[in-house]
């Protein structure tokens, strides 16, 4: 399966399993949603459980908040990451803080998915990455798959959380990617990062889209006999920050890898929290590889932003040789 | 059908009690006595806990409080008209509303003191906590109707605002969403002519804002707010509406703030004395209570027994929130998510360590 098989799958099992799962937002039924993630799901479920809405990004949030409040368990599409903006208010202001408001009388366990991400030639206000402003907020959880596997593990174990879950899908990697998927039901654990390869002289972080770039660049640092431990984070928040220091403990050296620009990135809170408890392991300062502190340019100039197995390897390999 | 008969768009406004306590016979919803002396009594318990709530904050004994003060039966007709199982979502300043729904008042000055656990309403009581940004729970209100139909329920989400909430694009969204779905939704929006400073006509060029409700396919209708049987009559029919599947009703109350906006605001400065004034003599609880008296159902005994009683109990209820325990180091952490993160465990045990050490010295 690709990811949007991925996704698809894990939607239509938990909408069949659980009748409370419902979907919402603009184009998801009779159009299956504009990346075709939610395609045949209205046929099936009918519309009063696959929701087509009007263009309102803060309604959309705004009603998923009382639905979850009374019941059910809605699964929200916000078309792109970069129309999300609208949803602030509502995410800040209430889905992330009624558990705590309201001392756990009422929850609202619902998730907000979006595509997000560069690299796709797509219009303006279609490449951004801007988890951190997510990641920032108490209360959300923000999850982001890397594969097709991971995402219909994740997105099952979203659905089911009985919290809000940001689910970030990188559009990139939408088709790009095929593996094995089971037909049936998956879950993967929220909050747990996953060790894709082991290696001694560094140890590389990651998470969605750039786990591509850099299975690319590791895959070069062998040849030049250096050996990558690779982090998939899969989880932005709660991040999993035991594993990778566990892992920089060992190596000494690590390098994080985001898409987003660098200032106030999540890679910075990896870098920070490398240097709160593994200080004393590292060999050499911990890198990070980004975009620039510009706006996502436009498809002639993407190239100048986007982070390439290149630029990675040039950094690992500067940490190693530090 | 009173939306039928008061058209916004013609300039009518549902008026049923008359400033001089006397009753427009053929549109007398005909409650009996016993609820109408409810009615006032909860209207006499809202104004005594309001005026207590402004005098404890005052006395450094409860933080910022927005007074309801005037805007009783804009409150309690709407929520005499709810059922127990229909959903009450508000905005900040509908003390009256909630203690006829049935949030405790000792719930209302904990969360008005400073303590989550205003929030953590009874199991029985259907009611979002308050939305300070404005205009932002509408949307809820469509959500949780929506719920409830697919769920089989038949219950309502009345939904409480302000004039000034009618300009967030939430109230647009909201009102639109719950056109489209046709949701079991009431909309009240308490126009007490101002948005702290800034006064109703400035708000939007509408004449009302009862007619906004037009343009997103449902009716809206213009009330007087401050006659309580008018708000009954108009929020009965549009819940029994929203009830039986006929979709959304959009009531503009057309009532007045006659506190402040928040005990940290002085209205002098952007209001006229006389205005208040004019005000004061269509104050809600005069006009139900000159009603009462002329249908001889009530008296200067009764009123004094009511009030005195309103008085015990908001004593007792705020004694019981001033005694209430302040949130411990876990309370504040452990309900972030339904279960903590090693991360969020080692902050809590930080904050919990200079505590302890904090008492230690």
């Amino acid at each position: 399966m690709n990811m949007v098989q991925a996704i698809n799958s894990a939607l239509a099992l938990e909408m069949e399993k659980d009748p409370s799962v419902v979907l919402l937002g603009e184009d998801v039924g009779l159009d299956g949603g504009v990346f075709r993630v939610t395609d045949g799901l209205q046929k099936r479920f009918g519309p009063a459980r696959v929701i087509d809405t009007p263009l309102a990004e803060g309604g959309i949030i705004g009603m998923a908040i009382g639905m979850a409040i009374n019941g059910l368990r809605p699964v929200a599409e916000i078309q792109f990451m970069g129309f999300s903006y609208l949803t602030m208010n509502q995410l800040i202001s209430h889905a992330s803080r009624m558990r705590n408001r309201t001392r756990g009388r009422l929850t609202v366990p619902l998730v907000m998915r979006m595509p997000y991400g560069a690299g796709v030639k797509a219009l303006e206000h279609h490449s951004e990455s801007t988890e951190s402003l997510y990641v920032q907020i108490p209360g959300l959880k923000v999850v982001v798959p890397s594969t097709p596997l991971e995402a219909k593990g994740l997105l099952t174990a979203a659905i089911r959380d009985p919290d809000p879950v940001i689910f970030l899908e990188p559009t990139r990697s939408y088709r790009m990617l095929k593996e094995e998927v089971p037909d049936g039901e998956y879950v993967l654990p929220i909050g747990k990062a996953r060790m894709v390869q082991e290696g001694k002289d560094v140890t590389v972080i990651g998470w969605g889209a750039m786990m591509v770039q850099i299975q690319k660049a590791v895959d070069e640092a062998v040849e030049k006999g250096i050996s990558c431990e690779v982090i998939d984070m899969r989880t932005l928040s709660p991040m999993d920050s035991a594993s990778v220091i566990e892992s920089v403990k060992r190596t000494g050296r690590a390098v994080v890898v985001q898409e987003a620009p660098k200032t106030c990135g999540v890679g910075a809170e990896i870098v920070a929290r490398i240097n709160e408890k593994a200080l004393l392991s590292l060999q050499s300062p911990v890198m990070r590889v980004t975009g620039p502190d510009i706006v996502v340019p436009l498809p002639k100039g993407e190239d100048y932003y986007y982070v390439t197995p290149e630029r990675i390897l040039a950094e690992i390999e500067r940490t190693v040789s530090f | 059908m009173l939306i039928d008969d008061f058209n916004p768009l013609e300039g009518k406004m549902l008026q049923i009690l008359k400033t001089d306590g006397t009753v427009v016979d053929e549109l007398d919803p005909h409650l009996d006595d016993s609820e109408l002396i409810m009615a006032y009594k909860t209207m006499v318990l809202a104004r005594v806990a309001d005026e207590k709530a402004v005098k404890l904050q005052r006395q450094g004994r409860l933080g910022a409080y927005p007074p309801c003060k005037g805007q009783e039966a804009a409150q309690i007709g709407p929520a005499m008209a709810m059922r127990k199982d229909d959903w009450f979502v508000w905005s900040f300043r509908e003390l009256a509303g909630l203690l006829q729904h049935g949030v405790p008042l000792v719930n209302q000055y904990l969360y008005w003191m400073g303590n989550e656990m205003g929030s953590h309403y009874p199991d029985d009581v259907r009611a979002l906590p308050s939305s300070v940004p404005v205009g932002s729970q509408l949307s809820h209100a469509v959500g949780i109707s929506y719920a409830a139909k697919l769920r089989g329920e038949d219950t309502v989400s009345v939904a409480f605002f302000g004039d000034g909430g009618s300009s967030e694009g939430d109230f647009h969204e909201a009102a639109n969403f719950a056109g489209v779905y046709q949701s079991s939704v009431v909309f009240i929006c308490q126009n007490n002519q101002y948005a702290i400073s800034f006064p109703r006509k400035s708000q939007t060029r509408s004449p009302t804002i009862a007619q906004k409700a037009i343009s997103y396919g449902f009716p809206g209708i213009l009330v007087d707010g401050n006659d309580i049987l008018a708000m009954y009559a108009a929020a009965k029919e549009a819940v029994d509406r929203a009830r039986s599947g006929l979709g959304p009703t959009l009531i503009e109350a057309y009532t007045y703030r006659l506190g402040d906006h928040t005990t940290s605001d002085d209205a002098t400065r952007y209001r006229l004395e006389s205005e208040l004034s004019e005000w004061m003599q269509k104050d809600p609880l005069d006009r139900f209570n000159r009603y009462l008296e002329n249908k001889g159902i009530w008296n200067d005994d009764l009123e004094n027994a009511a009030v005195k009683e309103a008085q015990e109990l908001v004593e007792k209820a705020v004694s019981e929130a001033e005694n209430y325990p302040r949130p411990n180091v876990e309370d504040v952490f452990s309900y972030m998510y339904a279960d903590m993160s090693p991360d969020l465990v080692e902050q809590m045990e930080k904050v919990k360590a200079e505590q302890a050490a904090r008492k230690g010295v």
